[in-house]
């Protein structure tokens, strides 16, 4: 009973706090609303059985992604005058057509749903289940994350770099 | 030396060349004893042959090479020399060296100089080819050759846009009868299989009989490039324009040779004709009509050469009649004594044009004789025999036509009286001509002396058209004979007493201080037929009406390119089609993900509606 | 009496909403951050769906695919921020209206 309540009050605070994330001029409140969204995410996956999902979820999304937003956000440095212009920018007529574009595919999606039954959960799935699966069957999945980290790992640091060089 | 008749040809040919090339580097003297005394020699090769011709008269042929070969057609450039062709040749070669040597003076102090003979002496080779030739595509190239050359000279004074456009309309409206021709030798080759003439006509004669219709239809077309080149109605509209150029250019081309190169063609393939009986009477009242019609239109003309020019057309509508009748040899005949005095009545008008400053209006010409008596007498004696009058040679000629003419079984009398009365009215006005430039008051005065080089041509001429009468030509292999019936006394003296009276009425109405004739003039109607007349009977305007302005509208309506048209509409859409394409490529991210949203929706709303359990 | 559960309907639905929001901030904003990280919202709305429906027949394979999908985001943001810096230094704006060089 409690956790149907807590999964719909983490449901609201989620899509709350993305559409307040969606829509800030400021890059920072933006992201801190992200991150209550995120936040807000784990504690469903918590919910619905998948508690390892939910830790990672804090650490890695909310923590180290948003950490790198952040720093990122820091070093460009917008200021009062990059808020004003984004407020220009969010102007109704900018989002009245995307937005019905958007209901659309949600109105799809929904009907598509449609026919979807039964509960959310059957249970809780433990870290060692998904640890035997990721070095089970899912282990070429595994070593491909791993080359695309490293690609990720490689690019950033090559455009980094040169952004630096040149700076100076 | 028969063998060597190639050489006739190929020595103006080849001073042509030369005088092209080498134009820059020759002094005046020099272009001028190459271009006379190439074409002089070949007078004198021309003569040699003739001359063992006449002690051995087998036709000679010479073949040099074959042209080209596809499949069973197989042209050769090969001439043959009979007397037809024999005839023309000295009169090609004879003349033209006479015309070349006036030319030398004429020409002094024109700027292009080599140009005009390097023209001059291409079109004697070409004329030459033309007679030469043993096949008729060979004889097509020599008659397209004096077809160019004739452009060429008479827009030699290219200057002066009228002289381009005289030689423009002298060019297509011949092209018009050339074009027939080319069919007319196509349908021959594809109905008979040979274009070699005598092979042609010994075919032709076996396969087809007297009164059939494809002789019919190829005569007619044989005609029609005869009556372009030969400036015959309703085609002859081109050659009173040709005056445009030099005058020794109308005198060789447009009274000596080029024009009767129709009546060449006829006399050469006349055993085609003689298979056509209907074409033979086609030939015959076309010949009589446009000798009538010009004669008429000669009658009123001012300009010296325009008066010449109709008279040519008149006269070889009566070497055309002769051909119709049958009178082959009173044709060639004409032909040569034709060549003779209006080569000399051309060169005398080049006389008094050369010396009065060029002056074309006969009206302000005048009193000539005591202060030009050379050009005088030879004007006198080229009018005689133009006219006809007994002992000069074009009496001869024109009597012998008029005789053979009566002689026709079933309209020839008609014909007769028709000859007569263009013969009348030719008398007319030849003199006319005579007495109004010659007599009288002086208006302008000469402003030079004619120097040798003219006046030994029209010397010669002056000679020929006296003595011309009493050659004989060597034409009895050619042609067959014609009845020899003669006819009743009182046609003959009829035939000679009418020049005579066209003289005398030509006395009346033009000798004197102030013409007779005026009073009567001044009536409108007559004025209003004397307009009728002077315009050619309105023939340029009819032409320009039916043909020249419809294809003028034609051309301005398809200069618009009305078909391009559809294609730039086509390019035009495409260009649109790219602009609006090229438009969704904004570089924006944001329309490329909206684009991409929209696909997404359309997609899944496709996959709902095709498949909604497989999703 | 049955107990009272989350139905998977429900889940699924917050899943295409975040999806949804996400997409709306991909199209409305010109800021190369906040495109990223509409993107990033978007990932964890897939993330969301598969997890539950991991979750609903019990496997642990949504979790795997969280996540293969966790470290996808971690390496898109690692080079898109990198070219933020690159972008702010070529452009001088972070606009993307204005980086339309690929223009037809």
């Amino acid at each position: 009973m409690l956790e149907v309540v807590l999964f719909y009050i983490a449901s609201a605070v989620a899509l709350l706090a993305t559409i307040l994330a969606m829509t800030r001029a400021n890059a920072i409140h933006a992201l801190i609303y992200l991150i209550i969204s995120l936040l807000a995410v784990a504690v469903i996956f918590f919910l619905i059985g998948a508690p390892f999902a939910a830790a990672l979820e804090i650490v890695i999304y909310a923590g180290a992604i948003m950490v790198l937003f952040v720093f990122v956000i820091m070093m460009l440095n917008l200021g009062e005058r990059g808020d004003a212009r984004e407020r220009q920018w969010l102007q109704p007529k900018i989002w009245f057509g995307p937005a019905i574009l958007s209901a659309v595919l949600l109105a799809e999606i929904v009907y598509l749903m449609g026919t979807v039954q039964g509960p959310a959960t059957v249970g809780i799935v433990t870290p060692k289940a998904v640890g035997l699966a990721l070095f089970g069957p899912y282990v070429v999945a595994v070593e491909l994350a791993a080359m695309l980290l490293l690609a990720g790992l490689v690019g950033s640091y090559h455009l980094g770099r040169r952004a630096l060089e040149r700076r100076h | 030396m028969r063998d060597f008749v190639w050489f006739i040809p190929l020595l103006p040919l080849a001073s042509s060349v030369l005088l092209m090339i080498a134009s820059s580097r020759l002094t005046r003297r020099s272009v001028a004893l190459l271009g006379v005394g190439s074409v002089g020699l070949a007078a004198v090769l021309t003569g040699a042959v003739a001359l063992e011709f006449l002690s051995d008269s087998t036709p000679v042929e010479v073949t040099l090479w074959t042209w080209m070969k596809i499949d069973s057609l197989a042209p050769r450039i090969s001439f043959y020399i009979d007397g037809l062709t024999l005839v023309m040749m000295c009169v090609i070669t004879g003349v033209g060296f006479l015309i070349h040597l006036f030319s030398s003076e004429f020409m002094q102090d024109d700027d292009s100089y080599a140009r005009y003979f390097a023209y001059l002496n291409m079109f004697i080779a070409a004329m030459l080819i033309l007679v030469l030739a043993d096949n008729l595509l060979l004889l097509y190239l020599g008659w397209e050759g004096v077809g160019v050359c004739s452009y060429l000279l008479v827009g030699f004074w290219y200057r002066d846009s009228a002289n381009g456009r005289a030689a423009r309309k002298a060019f297509i409206v011949t092209r018009i009868g050339d074009t027939a021709m080319l069919i007319g030798l196509l349908l021959l080759l594809t109905e008979l299989g040979t274009l070699n003439i005598r092979t042609l006509m010994q075919v032709a004669s076996e396969q087809w009989s007297i009164g059939d219709s494809l002789p019919t239809i190829a005569c007619l077309l044989l005609l029609g490039g005869a009556i372009g080149k030969s400036a015959q109605f309703p085609l002859h509209t081109w050659l009173p324009d040709a005056m445009a150029g030099p005058t020794p250019v109308s005198a060789l081309i447009h009274a000596a040779t080029m024009v009767t190169a129709g009546v060449y063609l006829i006399a050469r393939t006349h055993d085609l004709f003689l298979l056509s009986p209907s074409a033979m009477h086609t030939v015959a009242f076309i010949g009589i009509a446009t000798s009538l019609m010009a004669a008429g239109t000669a009658l009123v003309q001012s300009d010296i050469k325009r008066i010449l020019a109709y008279s040519t057309i008149s006269q070889i509508g009566y070497m055309f009649l002769a051909l119709g009748v049958g009178a082959w040899t009173a044709g060639v005949f004409h032909l040569m004594t034709h060549a003779f005095f209006k080569a000399l009545l051309f060169l005398g008008s080049g006389a008094i044009i050369h010396c009065l400053h060029h002056e074309h209006n006969i009206f302000k010409m005048g009193g000539l004789r005591t202060r030009m008596p050379i050009t005088f007498w030879s004007f006198l004696i080229g009018s005689a025999a133009l006219a006809a009058l007994p002992m000069t040679a074009g009496f001869f000629s024109k009597d012998l036509i008029l005789l053979q003419a009566y002689q026709r079984p079933d309209f020839g009398p008609w014909l007769w009286g028709a000859g007569l009365l263009g013969a009348l009215i030719t008398a007319i006005y030849s003199f006319r001509l005579v007495f109004i430039v010659f007599f009288g008051d002086a208006k302008t005065e000469p402003d030079r002396e004619i120097g040798w080089q003219m006046a030994l041509p029209l010397t010669v001429l002056c000679a020929l058209s006296i003595i011309g009468g009493y050659f004989s030509l060597p034409l009895a292999d050619v042609f067959p004979l014609v009845n020899a019936e003669h006819p009743p006394h009182w046609v003959e003296i009829i035939s000679i007493s009418v020049p005579l009276l066209g003289v005398f009425l030509a006395y009346i109405g033009f000798y004197g201080q102030r013409p007779r004739i005026d009073s009567w003039t001044k009536t409108p109607l007559v004025q209003r037929v004397g307009q009728f007349l002077r315009s050619g009977w309105r023939l340029d305007e009819v032409f320009d009406r039916i043909a020249v302005k419809p294809y003028y509208n034609l051309a301005n309506a398809l200069q618009n390119e009305p078909i391009d048209r559809f294609y730039e509409a086509i390019v035009r859409l495409n260009q649109a089609i790219h602009r609006h394409l090229s438009a969704t490529q904004s570089g924006r991210m944001r329309w490329y993900i909206t684009s991409m949203m929209v696909g997404l929706i359309a997609t899944l709303g496709v996959a709902m509606k095709i498949a909604p359990g497989a999703i | 009496m049955q107990e009272l559960v989350v139905p998977l309907n429900h889940v699924l639905l917050v899943s295409t909403l975040l999806f949804c929001i996400g997409m709306l901030g991909l199209m409305i904003r010109r800021n190369i951050i906040f495109i990223l990280m509409s993107l990033e919202v978007m990932l964890n709305a897939s993330a969301l769906a598969f997890i539950a429906a991991g979750a609903h027949w019990g496997q642990p394979d949504g979790q795997v695919m969280f996540m293969l999908i966790l470290s996808v985001a971690a390496a898109e943001v690692a080079v898109g921020l990198g070219l933020v810096l690159q972008v702010q230094r070529r452009f001088k704006t972070l606009d993307m209206d204005d980086a339309d060089r690929m223009r037809g």
